[in-house]
């Protein structure tokens, strides 16, 4: 880890493809750990709530699986200004690579809603700003994806890919504060979904949650960026070398 | 002066050419050839900075064009081997709005004259797309006749053209270099052009 | 400054009224999806009237979004985009001008027979009016943000349907605001609020929505 504040040399694959293996069984295991820690806590430890019963145990991953959506769209952003900023290889293979996870959290989250929904709500899907919200997100995710899959040449695919995703974040925002006003107006009194105050251990619970899907996302964002540099340099030295060599 | 200084293009995962450069002053043509698909079009493109080289630096009087890119494309001419013009406007009007938006002074009588130049008098208000390609052809070079932009950049110029077409674009052009212009070229005919010198590059 | 934009916006609209027929069938497009309507869904008035603004914001932003693909794509085909892009203006200020010239064959239209349309849903005078306000105002910003859609999508296989996926999510804000101002005026409660966040909406992607075009034709163009 020497290496650590010189970026170019970081961000060079074939610095990088190794590391990332190395790296990936930790945070796998890390993933495991946190989870199942979190589900204890959550599914055994946490007292049943008074109001809505066992059924909304369901938040421990529903809530995660929010916070990683919109936390992953912002770090793929984040690489996408890299990116485009200094030009360098890495970062459009980083945000190609965090963009299934994205979603899925993205899906995650509108299903498990949907799940909790029916009991607190009676009916799989409300208007609500955040679920809402969320709809709007997995639209950008798939928008994003389905760019970048359309675009052969990867170079221009990591650009335009990259200012979708600028231009997104520019507009989540106001997305979200345009349909929060939508809702305030078309439902007066809307649901709250975090009224109660929580107690310590479900915090705890949704904190091992979350520290689960963080690494959990970081190891299949670092398997899958493997993968993508591996396709995408099988023309280099170092990637020839790794795939007639040993399989490290 | 146009300076290229170790150039280097990739394209998808081919490397087409690699510490290429040249120099070339005015009154200077510079032939590029090459087989399809050596990297020709796409030198010329990063030459007119639309194409980023993977590596290297392309210089304008001493100042790399990607630090100065308006004042490089004031004083850059390009010709692709699409024609650029509308197929809805007629040749007058393609070459006054095309002027407009290169931010040239073309009088709509130079812009008549320039036409009967390359022989379409009497077809200057006729929709272009009732044109024959060599015509629409000549639409597009009409541009060259009243440009006075020191930089040209022409991407097979001499294409689709007749022998007394080559002969005349073939003239243009040395005129052009003649008053201490830079041309950059790819062809794959030999035509005779009267320069300062003529230099080659050949990409494999 | 302005002179590249003006030569963008009368050159482009020359070719518009060369090529009437796309901005007609893009405009019964939107007469047509709009009339549909009251006939899948019943002809009460009552009902009819709840359900104008969103029809009408929906119709438009689908006929805007018919007109986008072509946005660059005839130049770019043409060679003219290259020439555009080789203009001593900055590529943004040429982007404008487009953005401006496509508005102008395709959301003033739009804005100008939604009025009549808006009849058929039996809204009132204010309602109308209001209408019609908020079409004008928000359909720059689709014009803007669907720019870069084009621009972003230009020259790819299924251009058109992956152009919907991108754009449609964006123009979100302005169908909630352009609708509610409709909204809010059938309600009584006065459309102003939500016409000066539309016009806020649009004066922002005018600002913003042009260089990031410019941005993604450069990508495009390498």
């Amino acid at each position: 880890m020497k290496d650590r504040f010189n970026l170019y040399r970081f961000a060079s694959p074939a610095t990088f493809y190794p590391l990332a293996g190395r790296l990936i069984p930790w945070f796998t295991a890390l993933a495991v750990i946190f989870g199942l820690a979190g589900l204890w806590i959550g599914m055994l430890v946490a007292p049943t709530d008074f109001q809505q019963g066992e059924g909304y145990r369901i938040i421990f991953i529903h809530v995660p699986a929010s916070w990683m959506s919109m936390f992953i769209y912002l770090v793929m952003a984040f690489w996408a200004a890299i990116g485009l900023a200094f030009n360098t290889r890495l970062s459009g293979m980083m945000a190609q690579a965090l963009a299934p996870t994205g979603a899925l959290m993205a899906f995650i989250s509108l299903w498990t809603g949907a799940l909790w929904g029916k009991p607190m709500w009676g009916a799989w899907w409300v208007w609500d700003a955040r679920l809402t919200s969320e709809l709007i997100l997995l639209f950008l995710y798939i928008g994003y994806m389905a760019l970048t899959a359309a675009i052969d040449d990867v170079r221009r695919a990591d650009k335009a890919g990259g200012l979708m995703l600028l231009v997104g974040v520019v507009n989540v925002p106001i997305i979200y504060f345009s349909v929060k006003w939508w809702n305030t107006l078309h439902q007066g009194s809307s649901i709250n979904l975090t009224k109660s105050s929580m107690a310590t251990t479900m915090l705890w619970g949704m904190l091992l949650m979350a520290l689960c899907f963080w690494m959990y996302s970081i190891a299949v964002a670092l398997v899958r960026a493997r993968s993508i540099m591996l396709e995408r340099e099988r023309h280099t030295d170092w990637a020839k070398a790794l795939l007639t060599g040993d399989e490290k | 002066m146009l300076e290229a200084d170790n150039l280097e293009c990739v394209r998808g995962e081919r490397r087409l050419f690699a510490g290429l450069g040249f120099r070339l002053e005015a009154g200077e043509l510079l032939y590029l050839q090459g087989k399809n698909g050596s990297g020709k079009t796409s030198l010329l493109r990063m030459l007119i900075g639309l194409l980023p080289p993977e590596s290297g630096e392309i210089r304008w009087q001493g100042e790399s064009i990607k630090t100065q890119a308006d004042e490089f494309r004031a004083n850059l001419c390009y010709l692709g081997h699409l024609n650029a013009i509308k197929e809805e406007l007629t040749p007058l009007e393609n070459l006054l709005a095309a002027a407009r938006m290169a931010d040239e002074i073309l009088s709509e009588d130079d812009a008549l004259d320039a036409l009967e130049q390359v022989g379409l008098a009497g077809r200057e208000d006729l929709a272009c797309r009732y044109l024959s390609q060599g015509q629409k052809r000549r639409v597009a070079l009409a541009r060259l006749v009243k440009e006075k932009r020191p930089l040209w950049i022409l991407d097979e110029p001499f294409v689709a053209l007749d022998v007394a077409a080559v002969d005349w674009l073939a003239g243009i052009i040395s005129g052009h270099l003649q008053r201490g212009g830079l041309a950059v070229m790819t062809t794959h005919q030999h035509v005779d052009i009267a320069a300062g010198a003529v230099r080659e590059l050949r990409l494999s | 400054m302005l002179k590249i934009v003006t030569a963008v916006i009368s050159r482009d609209l020359k070719l518009a009224m060369r090529r009437q027929a796309d901005i007609v069938s893009a405009l019964f497009f939107f007469i047509i999806v709009v009339s549909l309507f009251p006939l899948g869904i019943g002809p009460e008035p009552d009902l009819l009237r709840k359900l104008a603004p969103g029809v009408l914001w929906v119709a438009a932003l689908l006929a805007t979004m018919l007109s986008l693909p072509r946005l660059f794509a005839d130049d770019h085909r043409d060679g003219t985009l290259e020439q555009l892009a080789l203009s001593p203006y900055p590529l943004g200020l040429v982007v404008t001008g487009k953005v401006i010239a496509h508005w102008l064959v395709s959301g003033l239209p739009l804005a100008l027979i939604a009025p009549v349309l808006g009849i058929q849903f039996d809204l009132s005078v204010d309602a109308l009016l209001v209408l019609t306000g908020a079409i004008l105002l928000g359909t720059p910003a689709l014009s803007g943000i669907g720019a870069i859609g084009a621009a972003l999508t230009l020259g790819l296989r299924g251009g058109g349907v992956l152009l919907s996926l991108l754009v449609l999510p964006l123009y979100i804000p302005v169908l909630i605001f352009g609708a509610g101002a409709v909204d809010a005026t059938v309600a009584g409660l006065g459309g102003e609020g939500h016409l000066s966040l539309l016009a806020a909406l649009t004066f922002a992607s005018l600002g913003f929505a042009p260089w990031a075009t410019a941005a993604a034709l450069k990508i495009a163009l390498e």
